[in-house]
């Protein structure tokens, strides 16, 4: 049964059960029995319908307008955040966002790709794909995280890196190239959580981390299904199939080797209930710092080389 | 003065197939390709870009470069080593590295083995080391006749085994990019194929060695985003597409035609991308003289 079907027998239950609801109220008859029931049969219902997920049902729970995103979770999770702005070279990008903050009580530095909540605020930040700019910032942030020995903690999601004329003018290529470079050897912990969609080299560009999460739903690749399908097909409308060959759910990447943990979100995914993923997420990265921290940095460096060295032979 | 203009042409008759054949003699039949002037197959090669058509061994003199209008043609690493490279100095490594298909793609490997055939290539990169010059140095030369120079994990491992070669052995290391970007049909470990070889790369810098890069076309997606933009030095072969999305993809995303000369070579110089752009009969030169400059300062502070 695929998650649209599950989704109508879901909502066909829900119905019932506020009716009950309803009418044993005003009749005054105690039905609480029957409803337990029932919402026991919801629940079992939703996690069957939740936990067989195809590729592409994944892919478009990951781009859901209403999942939080990374400023959702920085609020949730850290405390007396201070966004940061600019990357002291060209301008601002809003679709990409970065700061510093409290982890319990460690200073840390967060950035992450930011998506809107809506149409319009998706219009400012450009659906989450950022500019040469945007990446610069980032790096900006991290160098100074590095200089103030703060970990650091990336967010990513993003569709990938903007494809237009002014980031080639001002050099998507050269700017991603330089994160991964310096990301590779900053001397203190990085942790990546990859919380929607993670594109290709726009979102590899906050990737190069000791530890990297994938919230169970998100999705993580080498383009976007739409773009593979286009590539390799010659027609951007077998996205669905693309999806189903790309191995880009938490499970296949787990399977790979290539992500460290996959974070168990709600039922029905993060967007249920954002409070419940974010003490998920803060308890996976009180953890793992705690883990990273007292490791000496050479050593720390050392792994994360040799973790990115060993993929593919 | 104006009698040449009613000079009758004289045209030279000559009997059709079908007159002769009407003979119905068996010798005297001739076929078409005796009667036409015959051109052997390929001896001529049209220039993609100034549609001139060229005598092939004129352009193979010249580098693969189009006499007339100094169209660089995509180039064979085995061609580019040997422009290059001093002769009978170059060490190929050739490492036995098993074809990957991670995402169980049905055609990949058979479309690999095939390509290996036709390219006699391993795959899209050849690395080694020889001398320059008299310079020695670590090459790593992509080829984009193999699948576009597309990188996949053997492309990804070939670079970083070289460029951790090179800091190993304190030597300098020399990139010819030629590539469509990461190899699709690898998936995500295409992708982790651009951190990989940047790190290889960021610990090559740290030993204080030198990385030139010379881009070729085409040069884009994973690669640009990647090794490509990280050398030290970075040239250019004139008039090669450089870029981090392709055209076709730019097109799409923002429905509009792009400005000619958008990514070429000449665009990313005048952006400040890359240091300079280099035509390929110069390039063993410039090369050489850049080795050289290094060459010296790393004896002063020895």
């Amino acid at each position: 049964m695929s998650l649209a079907e599950f989704q109508n027998q879901i909502e066909e239950m829900e119905k019932k059960i506020r009716e009950i609801q309803i009418f044993s109220e005003h009749q005054g008859v105690d039905l609480s029995n029957e409803l337990a029931q029932m919402e026991k049969k919801l629940y079992d219902l939703k996690q069957n319908a939740y936990s067989n997920l195809t590729p592409w049902e994944k892919v478009n729970l990951a781009r859901k307008m209403e999942r939080p995103t990374a400023l959702d979770y920085i609020k949730e999770v850290f405390t007396e955040f201070m966004e940061f702005h600019g990357d002291r070279y060209f301008g601002d990008d809003p679709a990409m966002i970065g700061g510093i903050a409290r982890l319990g009580n460690l200073p840390i530095t967060v950035i992450g790709q930011q998506k809107g909540r809506n149409t319009k605020e998706n219009i400012y930040r450009n659906f989450g794909m950022p500019h040469p700019e945007g990446y610069r910032k980032a790096l900006r942030l991290m160098k100074q995280a590095e200089k103030f020995r703060r970990p650091i903690i990336c967010f990513i999601d993003t569709p990938g890196a903007f494809c237009g004329i002014a980031a080639e003018e001002r050099g998507q290529g050269e700017a991603i190239a330089r994160s991964l470079l310096h990301m590779s050897s900053l001397k203190v912990p990085i942790i990546s959580i990859v919380i929607g969609e993670g594109g290709s080299g726009g979102a590899l560009a906050l990737g190069v981390a000791d530890k990297i999460f994938m919230l169970e739903h998100s999705v993580y690749s080498i383009l976007s299904p739409e773009g593979y399908a286009s590539i390799l097909w010659k027609d951007s409308s077998k996205a669905e199939a693309a999806a189903a060959q790309m191995k880009l759910t938490a499970e296949d990447l787990q399977d790979f080797k290539i992500i460290d943990g996959i974070l168990k979100e709600p039922l029905g995914g993060a967007q249920e209930n954002l409070r419940e993923m974010s003490e998920t997420i803060e308890d996976i990265l009180k953890n793992e710092i705690q883990i990273l921290r007292v490791q000496p940095i050479e050593k720390l460096l050392e792994k994360r080389y040799q973790k990115f060295r060993n993929i593919g032979i | 003065m104006l009698s040449g203009f009613f000079k009758k042409t004289k045209y030279i008759n000559m009997p059709l197939e079908s007159n002769r054949t009407q003979k119905k003699d068996p010798e005297a039949m001739v076929t078409i390709e005796e009667i036409c002037p015959s051109i052997p197959d390929g001896m001529w090669k049209k220039c993609s870009k100034c549609g001139q058509i060229l005598y092939k061994e004129d352009i193979e003199n010249q580098g693969q470069v189009c006499i007339d209008c100094n169209h660089h043609f995509r180039m064979s690493a085995s061609d580019r080593i040997q422009l290059m490279v001093d002769p009978e100095t170059f060490e190929s490594w050739e490492e036995e590295l098993i074809l990957q298909n991670p995402l169980e793609d049905p055609i990949y490997l058979e479309k690999l083995k095939k390509l290996q055939q036709t390219t006699q290539l391993h795959e899209a990169i050849v690395t080694g080391k020889g001398q320059i010059g008299g310079h020695e140095v670590v090459l790593g030369v992509m080829d984009s006749h193999f699948l576009m120079g597309s990188m996949g994990t053997i492309v990804g491992e070939k670079l970083t085994c070289a460029i951790e070669k090179a800091t190993e052995s304190k030597l300098p290391i020399l990139i010819f990019t030629a590539s469509g970007g990461a190899r699709m049909q690898e998936g995500i470990f295409s992708l982790m194929q651009m951190a990989k070889t940047s790190a290889a790369l960021g610990r090559h810098h740290e030993a204080g060695l030198l990385s030139i890069i010379v881009l070729t076309d085409p040069t884009t997606g994973g690669v640009t985003a990647s090794f490509a933009m990280l050398g030290d030095i970075i040239l250019a072969e004139p008039g090669a597409l450089i870029g981090f999305a392709g055209p076709r993809v730019i097109r799409q995303t923002i429905n509009q035609e792009l400005p000619t000369g958008f990514q070429t070579s000449e665009f990313l110089l005048e952006h400040g991308f890359i240091d300079r752009i280099v035509a390929r009969k110069k390039m063993k030169e410039v090369v050489t003289n850049i080795l050289a400059l290094h060459e010296e300062g790393k004896n002063e502070s020895s």
